[in-house]
């Protein structure tokens, strides 16, 4: 029992500074390294920003929008109460641009793309890739972890606003065809209680959150053992561990901005 | 001729090497020399250590014990940019062929040129060109990898190792999982990549025709350690038993496989 747990902790420890070591690597490659004149290859980096980015539009657009749709009635049925059906607008905007815009749109990403990372890097980890890049001495983490980093800390943010946007057109379907508000004046209400700081708190979560779907995506794949099984377990604890980061981040962001009255 | 004059100086020198995983001593005490333009083979059964002792001579891993010089500096020592530079001077060719998925057969052979040089795009070209059609395969530069053969990938992934035109080129079991007439190919082609651009040859194999075929020297390697260094010829003719059992392929011999696992008489306490 108590073997089990040292191990379990020796574990974990290992995985943080495994992580932490891969983010000082990627930091090293990102700045040290186009002095050294070994900068990532651009053609990687927009290729990557086009899986990681273009790519996953549709599903943040559904999910996001959907989202919108819900928040709205959940939100109406409450406010009615009251007789504040107006509000529904504001409190789908704030609601969606502090809040459910980064993270959701983080976690299907999370899904989506930080899956695909560790499946991919982990099958290159597998079947000797990653070890002829280094027998060609190339940095695999330059080479691969790098652009990848790079692709998801730009398109997550963008990907974050298509979600805020999408998600405030949900809430304005329901507002409209179904509450019966007037168009101008539910897109009134929605920017009369949204501020920039709404927004920029948002867009901050995605920047952190785009850097842990990276890292552990990155982290996964690199240190895959063990065949199709071993791809299997990365792949799925990348997403796993990539969630429970999130939400943590989420909470402790949210706390600081909280406090500190921002 | 510059080959035998260089041949007596080693390129590659292993003293006293030993490597470890998980307590189990998977290396033991190794040395040996591998000279100038030879081709040197190593040969055992699966699991003898050989494929250890290749990622040990490419730093992929490092000894617990002993030095391993790659041309005069010893790579279980460096690290990082040093390594890599003596990295850039071989290439390998891979087990599983090793070529990048998402890459094209020409991106694959000119990804070397492309990191550590600043050539043209246009002589990247010709030199992928040329790399293509010594392995015989130009016309496939457009082909992914999952497109080819396996043993096309073989090749490319030949064309790949000596892009960079490296003095040292490692074979991981080159012709495993050919079929003998391909296995013949690349046979062909490793001995006349090294007579004809003077490489040094180290194959990984347990494949007795290809070594007979081009090799110089051969290494046994058993449980790992080297049982002996001998040239194809006093191979056939050696009178060590485990020689013998290895290249005859016998089951019985002093290479015991049945011994290892547990008899049904220990299960019961016999």
């Amino acid at each position: 029992m108590i073997t089990i747990l040292g191990k379990t902790i020796i574990n974990f420890i290992k995985n943080i500074s495994g992580v932490i070591k891969l983010l000082v690597d990627i930091l090293y490659w990102l700045i040290i390294g186009p002095f050294k004149g070994k900068a990532a290859q651009r053609q990687g980096i927009f290729n990557q920003m086009i899986f990681t980015g273009l790519r996953s539009m549709p599903i943040v657009f559904f999910v996001t929008i959907f989202t919108g749709v819900v928040l709205a009635m959940q939100s109406a049925y409450q406010l009615q109460k009251m007789g504040a059906v107006l509000y529904v607008a504001s409190l789908v905007a704030v609601s969606l641009c502090r809040e459910l815009g980064p993270v959701l749109t983080a976690l299907v990403v999370a899904g989506r793309v930080g899956s695909a990372f560790a499946a991919e890097l982990g099958t290159m980890k597998v079947s000797e890739q990653i070890e002829a890049l280094e027998t060609m001495a190339i940095n695999p983490v330059r080479f691969l972890a790098v652009p990848r980093f790079i692709a998801l800390f730009f398109m997550l943010p963008c990907l974050t606003i298509l979600g805020n946007l999408s998600g405030m057109v949900g809430g304005y379907l329901v507002g409209v065809y179904s509450l019966n508000i007037n168009p101008d004046l539910y897109i009134q209400t929605t920017f009369k209680y949204l501020e920039i700081k709404d927004i920029y708190t948002g867009i901050t979560k995605s920047f952190v959150f785009a850097v842990i779907i990276a890292l552990i995506g990155c982290f996964e794949g690199l240190n895959t053992k063990g065949g199709a099984e071993g791809v299997g377990r990365a792949t799925t604890r990348s997403v796993v561990i990539s969630f429970i980061l999130i939400i943590l981040a989420d909470c402790i962001i949210t706390s600081i901005f909280y406090f500190s009255k921002l | 001729m510059i080959k035998k004059d260089s041949k007596d100086e080693p390129i590659i020198s292993l003293k006293n090497v030993s490597k470890y995983f998980h307590g189990n001593k998977i290396i033991d005490n190794v040395s040996f020399d591998i000279l100038h333009g030879e081709t040197f083979v190593i040969m055992g059964c699966s699991g003898s250590g050989k494929s250890t002792l290749l990622r040990l001579m490419t730093g992929i891993l490092k000894p617990e014990e002993g030095s391993i010089f790659v041309k005069g500096k010893d790579i279980s020592k460096i690290r990082g940019e040093e390594l890599d530079e003596v990295r850039k001077t071989f290439g390998m060719l891979f087990q599983y062929s090793a070529l990048l998925d998402s890459l094209t057969v020409e991106d694959n052979v000119s990804l070397p040129l492309k990191e550590h040089t600043r050539l043209a795009q246009e002589i990247i070209d010709i030199i992928i060109k040329m790399k293509l059609s010594l392995v015989g395969l130009r016309g496939y530069e457009k082909h992914y990898p999952s497109q080819i053969s396996g043993g096309m990938r073989k090749r490319v992934g030949l064309a790949r190792a000596i892009a960079l035109d490296p003095n040292i080129v490692f074979y991981d079991e080159p012709t495993s999982g050919l079929d003998p007439v391909v296995g013949g190919v690349i046979d062909k082609l490793i001995k006349e990549l090294s007579e004809k651009l003077l490489i040094t040859s180290v194959v990984i194999t347990h494949d007795m025709q290809s070594v007979f075929n081009i090799a110089d020297r051969v290494a046994m390697v058993h449980k790992g350690r080297i049982i002996d260094v001998t040239t194809p010829d006093e191979l056939r003719s050696s009178q060590n038993p485990y020689i013998q059992q290895f290249i005859n392929g016998r089951p019985l011999g002093p290479i015991d496989f049945f011994k290892e696992d547990i008899g049904i008489g220990e299960i019961f306490g016999l």
